[in-house]
C-alpha cells in the first residue's frame, strides 16, 4: 500500500502504484459472460502514456479540464489516469444525464477535452441542444464502428503517440484535481471542486476502516462518476495494489456470475438494488422446504448470536455456506452510499454473515463523513466520523437534532464559478450539510431527516426541485414551483421522500382533466427518478424578489400550513 | 424479419406475461415506469426476457432513457 501522506497528487500516487505494482492485475473487463480484457498495473500504465502524450501534443496542458463520460470501463480509468498525467483537472459526468444536460454541464465546466462512448457522442452531436460556446476541442470516442460518422470527433484507440512518453506534470495538494456535479443540472449547475488533498485524505481515512490489499477484488457497478466509485473503485484500490473488475452490463443475472467468477471482495450498491437483493434472497429463503427452512433459520440465528461484537466471516462463511457461495465466497462487506438506507434491510445482510458499510456523505465532502466501523455493526446508525472529520450539530431543537456541519481535509474548496452558493455552503471552514442529524451516547450520527430543498432517490440521486422546473415551462397557469414535500412539511425521516409542484391558477380557472393530463405529460418526459408525484393547489400570489423570482423559503412556509395529507393531489 | 409492428405486439405480449397482467392492457405509447410502477432494475428483468425471446443482445446503453414501449420496440428491431 502506498503511503499516501508522502504524495501531492493523485496523478503522482497512481504513477508510483503503476511503477511498485508493475505486475498485480489491476483491471479485468468482462462483458455478460465474456472477459473482455485483464491488464497488469504497467500495462494500464502503457495504456494511458501514448493517450496522456497525444492529449499534451493537442495542446492539453496543466489545469486544464478534461470530461469523460462513460460507462463504467477499464477505458474510463486509463483516461482518467492520463488526464491525470498530463496534469489536467477531470470533470466526471453521469453517463445517464440527457445530451441536453451533457452540454449544459460541459459548457459550464469549461472542459477542453471530452472523452465519451460513441453511443452517447452520437446522441450529443445530434443534440439540438448542443451548446455553441463550450470550449471544447477535442473529442475522443471508444469503440465506434469502422464506418461509423465521428462528426468531428477521433477514435479514442487511434488517439495514441507511442513515440514518445508523456511529460509528466506535477501538480499540488491545493491544487484543483475533479469537477463533480453533485446535481444542479438546470438553472445552477453545483460543480464541487475537489482538490488532489480532498482525495488523499478520504482514501487514508477510508482505507483505515476497509482495507485493501493485492488480490482484492473490487466489482465497479455504481457509475465511476459517482465520488463513492471513484474513491473505493479507482484510487483506493489502486493505490493498494487490488484489482478493479468491471461489468459492460448491470443485467441482475450477470452481476451474480460476476460474483462467483471473479471472487469478489467488495462491491458498492445504491439502496435501491440493496433492497433488490434481499427480496431475491428472502424469496429463495421462503421456497425451502419447511424442514430445511428450520435448519436454515438456526444456523443465522446462531450467526446472529457469534457476530454480534463483530463480524466473523470465517464462522459465516461455514455456518452459511450456500449463502456465501452465492456470492463468490470472498465477499468481506457490502458498501452501501447514495442514498440513505434502512436499517432492516442492513440488518437482514448482517444476519447473514455479509457486512454492510453503511455510511453517510455528500459529494462536497468528498464522499464519506461517518461510517459504520463494524464494532459492533449498528443497522440504526451511519456510524461514526471518520478518522480526520470533525462533525458538529449545529442549532439542536429541544430533542437534540440539529443540523450536521463537517469540518475536515477532504471538504470541497467551493461550487464552480458560484461563490454566492459557496458562502452560503461554507461557512468559516465548516460545511453544512442540510442533513438533519443527532449523535448518541457512542459516537454514532443518526439522520433524521433534511432541512433542504432537495431529495435524493434510492438510487442515490440527489435531485433539486428548481432543476426540474424547465419542463413544466409555460405550463397553463398563473404561477408553478416544484418543492420536495419534506422540505415543506418537514418530517423525520429519510426515505419516502416526493416532490410536489405547486399551482396558481389563473383567476377561474380550474383544474380540469386536460390541465392534469398536461401536467403528466410533461413528467413523463422527466427521467423516471426526477418526477412529480403530485399537485398543490395555492389560491395566492406567489412572494416574490425586486427582480421577480420566487422567494422559495416564504412561499415553502406558506404552503405549509397547508394539512399536507388533503393539500396534495396524487398524479 | 418481422414488421414492427409485429415486433411491438410481441413486446407487449411478453411484458404483460412479465409483469402478470391482462392480455392488451399495455399499449406501444405506454410509459412503462409510470404504467407498471417499475423501476430502472426491474426494466432490466424485462430487457433480458426480450432478449432471449428474440435472441439478440440489447446494450444497455441502447436502452439508456427509453421508457415507452414503441421506443424499446425499435431499438430490438434495428437488431433482428
Amino acid at each position: 500500500m502506498l503511503d499516501l501522506a508522502k504524495y501531492s497528487s493523485i496523478g503522482a500516487a497512481l504513477k508510483d502504484a503503476v511503477e511498485r505494482f508493475a505486475n498485480e492485475t489491476c483491471l479485468i473487463e468482462a462483458d455478460r459472460e465474456r472477459e473482455k480484457d485483464r491488464l497488469t498495473y504497467a500495462e494500464f500504465g502503457r495504456r494511458a502514456f501514448p493517450l496522456a502524450r497525444a492529449m499534451q501534443d493537442a495542446g492539453f496542458s496543466a489545469a486544464d479540464r478534461a470530461s469523460i463520460i462513460m460507462t463504467n470501463q477499464s477505458k474510463w480509468l486509463v483516461s482518467a489516469y492520463a488526464i491525470f498525467c498530463a496534469g489536467g483537472v477531470l470533470v466526471p459526468l453521469d453517463y445517464k444525464l440527457t445530451p441536453t444536460e451533457h452540454w449544459q454541464l460541459l459548457q459550464h465546466s469549461e472542459a477542453k477535452v471530452l472523452i465519451t462512448e460513441y453511443p452517447i457522442w452520437r446522441q450529443l452531436a445530434a443534440s439540438s441542444s448542443r451548446a455553441s460556446t463550450t470550449n471544447l476541442q477535442i473529442v475522443l470516442v471508444t469503440e465506434a464502428p469502422p464506418n461509423a460518422d465521428l462528426a468531428g470527433a477521433h477514435r479514442w484507440e487511434e488517439f495514441r503517440n507511442e513515440k514518445a512518453a508523456p511529460t509528466f506534470v506535477t501538480r499540488e495538494r491545493k491544487d484543483l484535481a475533479c469537477i463533480v456535479y453533485s446535481s444542479g443540472t438546470g438553472g445552477r449547475p453545483k460543480g464541487c471542486m475537489m482538490t488532489h488533498e480532498n482525495y488523499l485524505e478520504q482514501c487514508v481515512a477510508l482505507t483505515s476502516l476497509y482495507p485493501f490489499w493485492p488480490g482484492v477484488r473490487y466489482l465497479s457497478i455504481l457509475p465511476t462518476n459517482h465520488a463513492i466509485d471513484f474513491m473505493v473503485g479507482f484510487f483506493g484500490p489502486f493505490t493498494c495494489a487490488a484489482c478493479v473488475v468491471h461489468l459492460r452490463t448491470l443485467r441482475p443475472e450477470f452481476v451474480r456470475e460476476a460474483f462467483t467468477k471473479y471472487k469478489i471482495t467488495y462491491v458498492s450498491l445504491v439502496p435501491l438494488v440493496l433492497k433488490n437483493l434481499q427480496k431475491g434472497l428472502q424469496s429463495k429463503f421462503d421456497e425451502l422446504p419447511a424442514g430445511k427452512r428450520k435448519v436454515f433459520d438456526r444456523l443465522v440465528a446462531l450467526n446472529k448470536a457469534f457476530t454480534k461484537p463483530h463480524p466473523r466471516l470465517w464462522l459465516s462463511r461455514r455456518l452459511l455456506r450456500q449463502v456465501h457461495a452465492a456470492f463468490g465466497g470472498e465477499l468481506r462487506a457490502i458498501i452501501v452510499g447514495g442514498a440513505f438506507t434502512e436499517p432492516q434491510t442492513l440488518q437482514f445482510f448482517y444476519d447473514l454473515g455479509i457486512p454492510v458499510a453503511n455510511g453517510y456523505g455528500l459529494t462536497e465532502a468528498g464522499t464519506a463523513i461517518t461510517v459504520n466501523d463494524l464494532k459492533p455493526f449498528r443497522a440504526d446508525t451511519v456510524g461514526k466520523p471518520l478518522p480526520g472529520m470533525e462533525v458538529k450539530i449545529v442549532h439542536p431543537a429541544p430533542d437534540g437534532v440539529g443540523e450536521v456541519w463537517v469540518h475536515s481535509k477532504t471538504v470541497m474548496s467551493g461550487y464552480l464559478n458560484d461563490p454566492e452558493l459557496t458562502a452560503e455552503t461554507i461557512v468559516d471552514g465548516w460545511l453544512r450539510t442540510g442533513d438533519l442529524g443527532q449523535f448518541d451516547a457512542q459516537g454514532h450520527l443518526h439522520l433524521s431527516g433534511r432541512k433542504k430543498n432537495m431529495i435524493v432517490t434510492e438510487e442515490g440521486k440527489n435531485i433539486y426541485p428548481e432543476d426540474i422546473e424547465s419542463v413544466f415551462e409555460s405550463l397553463p397557469v398563473k404561477e408553478f414551483c416544484v418543492f420536495a414535500a419534506n422540505y415543506v412539511w418537514p418530517r423525520r425521516s429519510m426515505v419516502g421522500e416526493q416532490l410536489i409542484l405547486a399551482i396558481h391558477l389563473d383567476n377561474n380557472q380550474q383544474l380540469t382533466d386536460e390541465l392534469k393530463n398536461e401536467i403528466s405529460q410533461r413528467n413523463s418526459r422527466l427521467l423516471n427518478y426526477k418526477r412529480i408525484h403530485g399537485i398543490l393547489l395555492f389560491s395566492e400570489d406567489f412572494p416574490r424578489t425586486a427582480s421577480l423570482k420566487i422567494k422559495r423559503n416564504d412561499l415553502a412556509a406558506r404552503l405549509a400550513q397547508l394539512d399536507r395529507d388533503h393539500a396534495i393531489l396524487p398524479l | 424479419m418481422p414488421m414492427l409492428e409485429n415486433t411491438t405486439q410481441e413486446v407487449l405480449s411478453l411484458a404483460e406475461k412479465h409483469f402478470n397482467l391482462a392480455p392488451g392492457s399495455l399499449s406501444p405509447n405506454d410509459d412503462f415506469f409510470k404504467k407498471l410502477g417499475i423501476d430502472s432494475l426491474q426494466t432490466l428483468e424485462l430487457l433480458s426476457r426480450l432478449e432471449n425471446h428474440f435472441n439478440i443482445e440489447l446494450p444497455d446503453y441502447e436502452v439508456q432513457g427509453v421508457s415507452d414501449f414503441k421506443t424499446l420496440a425499435e431499438r430490438i428491431q434495428s437488431r433482428l
